[in-house]
């Protein structure tokens, strides 16, 4: 027994030294200095620990736009992708209709789409439409990528609370919308903001429909590989570091719903 | 005055007809029980009268009103749920108040009538806790108080007390006994387990594929099912039924089976005069056991007992007679043993006769029932 | 408001996602079709493919997009399938284990790229220590078209980091589908620990391992950002020679068509873990 505990915890830190180390290591390249960066011989740990790459980075040109662009859009991306995906996810958690494993299908389908065969003729269309470029029009394309996501996890989230008490609520007097105001939304809004923040991650990472749907109002990934070839290391990796705090923070949040999350949105 | 009424009342889930075509018509103040096996259409009827299912055809008034398009929580009914369901975020005392909130009650009134049906339920003491925190039967008095307090005319009850192990069911069903007579609403309460329905009910309704077979008060359902579907699922043992031909000798009618022979009450004599194939059901405490030939009683048969059982208050024995096995109950100090011969006579005025076809009760009294 | 009530509610709510998906899937797969099969004046050619098939960046592409997928994929699965019989073991700490593994699900694929840029850099921390070990003298240069094995291996090691948590959620919920009274009766049996995860968990898991299979295998066709950072077009894809097409070429319809390939082999790639991984509908759990 004793010796399956410690292979147990002895298995369990190597894999979380795996996960952790790189995240450690951006973390100290993006507080080096750019002077060491390029020195050799390089030392592991850097003598001297200072902001000059983050200050470099934040004061690039176009970087503190691209981020706000970056907030905007993935916040609209949020709000489109739940206002009408939600509603859809409801509906397959309460209802019985003809159609509605044709529907089911039909939304996982949409897994086997590429970003590159959407994004490619999307900004064609927008070009067009007078979208191109913008915030709204990205905002779409993002919802349009999380929606089945939105939909299948807001329809497992909803199969959670039983229908039941919907309908005791009625009972009561609850009108159908009151008696889902009142119940179901409270009931199910934690894992719908669950939803929600990964949404926003979701969009606040997405590089290849960033990159071709906007030209002047780049997001910040967006921004970030479309200068790659003419940043130098220290902004790199100032903002790969940057990019994934928030990306930290969220995953922190949401730490509770990631198996429900995950978990009924991929396993049926 | 809350009397309820189904008129035509049809509801479908595509092919199936899970109510079909049933009129009820339920009095002021009654408690009417619907009894059935799994998937009859029970809880589907009681939906419909709460308003939770559309109905495809048909009308349903409450208290002589029209609501068959009216939505739930317009129709004055309170609904106690299988599963209670209890809303988990809110305290008990928000639960129990939840309808009056709707409804916009003055706070203090409604907190007046949280703790007058708390108390009624006992549950004065629980008002702070989340339904989390309390037993099954705590829970199911809460869900009971729910509906109460907004004073419904009608109370619907779908299978209360099911989630409860065996002792609470039976002192939760004396309590709601009780209740109702403390309380002036009908009471429609859904079941499929016979002994509630006949300690509870005013009235009987058996149903059977969405239809009802039989609605009466307990006694003549237990007594006089309408059918052999409604004798074999009411009474533990159910009825028993054997096969028998009418004949007549020397001018009297006969029933005569397999080693049997029975001679009816003379006022069976017009319902039987042209049939020839019948069913006769007899309840097990129906029969009389006799250890010799019974002297001058003609119909005696001789069986033989297969097993005994003793259950505590009864003796139950498996009697074979002539190939049909019977299920007959006797007193718990009566000695006998398996494999003994025996004699059996019925206690006639008790007997059911039944048409050997579609298996509905011949009466002497009323006309026969023809199934749809 | 009352031709609203008139529809039913389950269209009603349905209605918003159903045009949406069309707006956003079907229509851009009609038109990036259109933009694929028709020259620019809407004539229908396969000139497109030609110039696409003949272009010195397509051989590469295949291939590498290929070779990845088969490097990342298996290697992915056993880690992750490891990582969750870990979590899985509900020992103290496995929730805390948990949190951590599923860190790099936030983090995006291009940022992930950096990270491991900073190892992989020449002046990187692969060096680094390479050097502090007395090993090295000169920094090695692991980046570059010379050195095609490493620009692979600093990919894969990327993509296995940034990945494997995504499907270790998803096989971890799926053990905890698993009810324990399979487990708890293959241990009256005297199994062991492997027989256990041989015989009753891994054949319970299938469903899955072909969710998590077919969800990885497409999201692997489209990694873009790390091959982006780490080796640029030293080491062509399909989804960054789309991307390339689109912004350098500005080509859309080349571009449309490398879109289109990686659809196919998405599809193909779907279908046969579908065929491969099937779990008869009498052996689903009986519950
Ligand atoms: N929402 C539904 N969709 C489809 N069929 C349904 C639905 N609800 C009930 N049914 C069907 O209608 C029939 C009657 O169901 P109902 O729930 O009324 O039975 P019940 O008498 O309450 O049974 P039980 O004692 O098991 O609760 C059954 O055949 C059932 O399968
Ligand atoms: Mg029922």
């Amino acid at each position: 027994m004793r010796w399956k505990k410690a292979l147990f915890y002895a298995a369990a830190a190597v894999f979380a030294v795996w996960t952790v180390m790189p995240i450690v290591l951006i973390a100290m390249a993006a507080l080096t200095p750019r002077q060491e960066l390029y020195s050799w011989p390089r030392q592991f740990i850097p003598e001297n620990f200072s902001l000059e790459s983050f200050r470099f980075f934040a004061n690039s040109h176009g970087v503190l736009a691209a981020t706000f662009r970056s907030i905007a859009v993935a916040l609209a991306t949020v709000l489109i992708a739940l206002l009408v995906g939600a509603p859809a996810g409801y509906a397959l958690a309460r209802f019985r209709f003809r159609g509605k494993e044709a529907f089911r299908i039909g939304i996982l389908m949409t897994r086997m789409f590429p970003t590159s065969l959407l994004a490619i003729p999307l900004a064609v269309i927008y070009l067009k439409t007078n979208i191109y470029d913008t915030i709204g029009g990205l905002a779409l394309m993002h919802a349009a990528l999380a929606m089945p996501f939105v939909v299948l996890v807001t329809s497992s989230l909803f199969l959670k609370v039983p229908y039941d008490l919907e309908e005791a609520a009625m009972t009561l007097g609850c009108s159908r919308i009151g008696a889902f105001v009142r119940v179901s939304l409270p009931l199910a809004l934690p894992s719908l903001v669950a939803a929600g923040i990964y949404t926003f991650v979701l969009s606040w990472n997405e590089v290849f429909a960033s990159a071709v749907l906007t030209v002047h109002n780049r997001t910040l990934p967006a921004h970030i590989i479309s200068t790659l070839n003419v940043s130098p290391l220290n902004f790199k990796f100032a903002g790969g570091f940057f990019m994934i705090i928030p990306a930290l923070i969220f995953i922190f949040l949401v730490r509770r719903y990631l198996l429900s999350m995950w978990g009924v949105a991929i396993n049926k | 005055m809350a009397e309820v009424r189904l008129e035509k009342v049809t509801r479908r889930f595509g092919s199936v007809v899970a109510v079909d075509n049933v009129d009820l018509q339920i009095r002021d103040k009654e408690f009417m029980v619907f009894l059935g096996p799994s998937g009859c259409g029970k809880t589907t009827t009681l939906r419909s009268i709460a308003g939770l299912e559309k109905i495809d055809a048909g009308r349903i008034f409450l208290a002589d009103q029209d609501v068959t398009d009216l939505p739930p929580g317009q129709r004055g009914i309170g609904m106690v749920f299988q599963s209670y369901a209890l809303f988990p975020h809110m305290t008990i005392a928000d639960n129990i108040g939840f309808g009056l909130r709707i409804k916009k009650v003055p706070a203090s009134e409604k907190a007046g009538r949280v703790r007058k049906v708390a108390e009624l339920l006992y549950l004065d003491n629980l008002l702070d806790r989340y339904p989390g925190q309390l037993s099954g039967g705590q829970r199911q008095r809460v869900a009971v108080a729910r509906a109460l307090v907004i004073e419904p005319a009608v109370l619907l009850m779908d299978e209360p007390l099911s989630n409860l192990d065996a002792l609470l069911r039976m002192q939760m069903r004396a309590e709601l006994k009780k209740l109702h007579h403390a309380i002036n609403a009908t009471t429609i309460y859904v079941t499929h387990d016979q002994v509630e329905a006949l300690s509870l009910g005013d009235r009987i309704a058996v149903m059977r594929d969405g239809k009802i077979v039989q609605c009466d008060v307990p006694m003549e359902i237990y007594d006089k099912p309408a059918n052999v579907f409604v004798g074999s699922f009411i009474g533990n043992p159910p009825m028993n039924f054997v096969h028998g031909e009418v004949t007549s000798q020397e001018g009297r009618l006969m029933i005569k089976g397999q080693g049997f022979t029975v001679t009816p009450d003379p006022k069976w004599s017009k319902a039987l005069a042209d049939r020839k194939r019948v069913i006769l059901g007899v309840r097990p405490e129906n029969f009389r056991v006799h250890f010799q030939e019974p002297a001058g009683e003609t119909n005696g048969a001789q069986a033989a007992v297969e097993v005994v059982e003793l259950l505590g208050n009864l003796k139950l024995l498996t009697i074979d007679l002539a190939g049909s096995v019977l299920k007959v109950s006797v007193e718990p100090d009566t000695a006998v043993t398996a494999g003994e011969n025996v004699w059996l006579t019925w206690n006639e005025d008790k007997l059911c006769i039944y048409d050997s076809d579609n298996e509905w009760a011949i009466t002497p009294e009323r006309p026969e029932v023809v199934s749809a | 408001m009352s031709l609203l009530r008139r529809i039913p509610l389950p269209i009603l709510l349905l209605s918003p996602t159903l045009i949406f998906l069309t707006l956003f899937f079907v229509i851009p797969l009609v038109q990036v079709s259109g933009l694929a099969f028709q020259s620019p004046d809407s004539v229908f050619t396969l000139s497109n493919f030609d110039r696409m098939v003949s272009d010195i960046y397509f051989d590469g592409a295949l291939r590498n997009t290929i070779i990845l997928l088969i490097l990342i994929i298996p290697v992915q699965l056993v880690l992750a399938f490891a990582a969750a019989l870990i979590v899985n073991q509900r020992r103290r700490g496995s929730t805390f284990f948990l949190y951590i593994y599923a860190i790099p699900l936030g983090i995006s694929d291009l940022a992930a790229g950096l990270i491991w840029l900073s190892i992989f850099t020449e002046r990187g921390y692969l060096n680094s220590i390479l050097h502090n070990l007395g090993i090295l003298e000169r920094p090695l240069i692991f980046l570059s078209s010379m050195t095609p094995k490493w620009m692979v291996a600093a990919i894969v090691l990327t993509e296995v980091w940034r990945a494997t948590p995504l499907v270790m959620v998803i096989l971890l919920s799926g053990l905890q589908m698993i009810a324990k009274d399979y487990t708890e009766a293959a241990e009256t049996f005297g199994c062991t620990w492997w027989q256990k995860v041989r015989y009753v968990i891994l054949p319970l898991l299938k469903p899955s391992i072909q969710s998590a299979l077919i969800m990885r295998t497409m999201l692997a066709f489209q990694m873009f950002g790390p091959i982006l950072v780490l080796a640029g077009r030293q080491l062509p894809v399909f989804a960054s020679e789309s991307y390339y097409w689109y912004t350098t070429v500005r080509n859309p319809r080349v571009a449309a068509a490398y879109a289109l390939m990686l659809m196919a082999l998405s599809v193909v790639a779907t279908f046969l873990y579908l065929l491969l991984l099937r779990t008869k509908d009498e052996q689903v759990g009986v519950m």
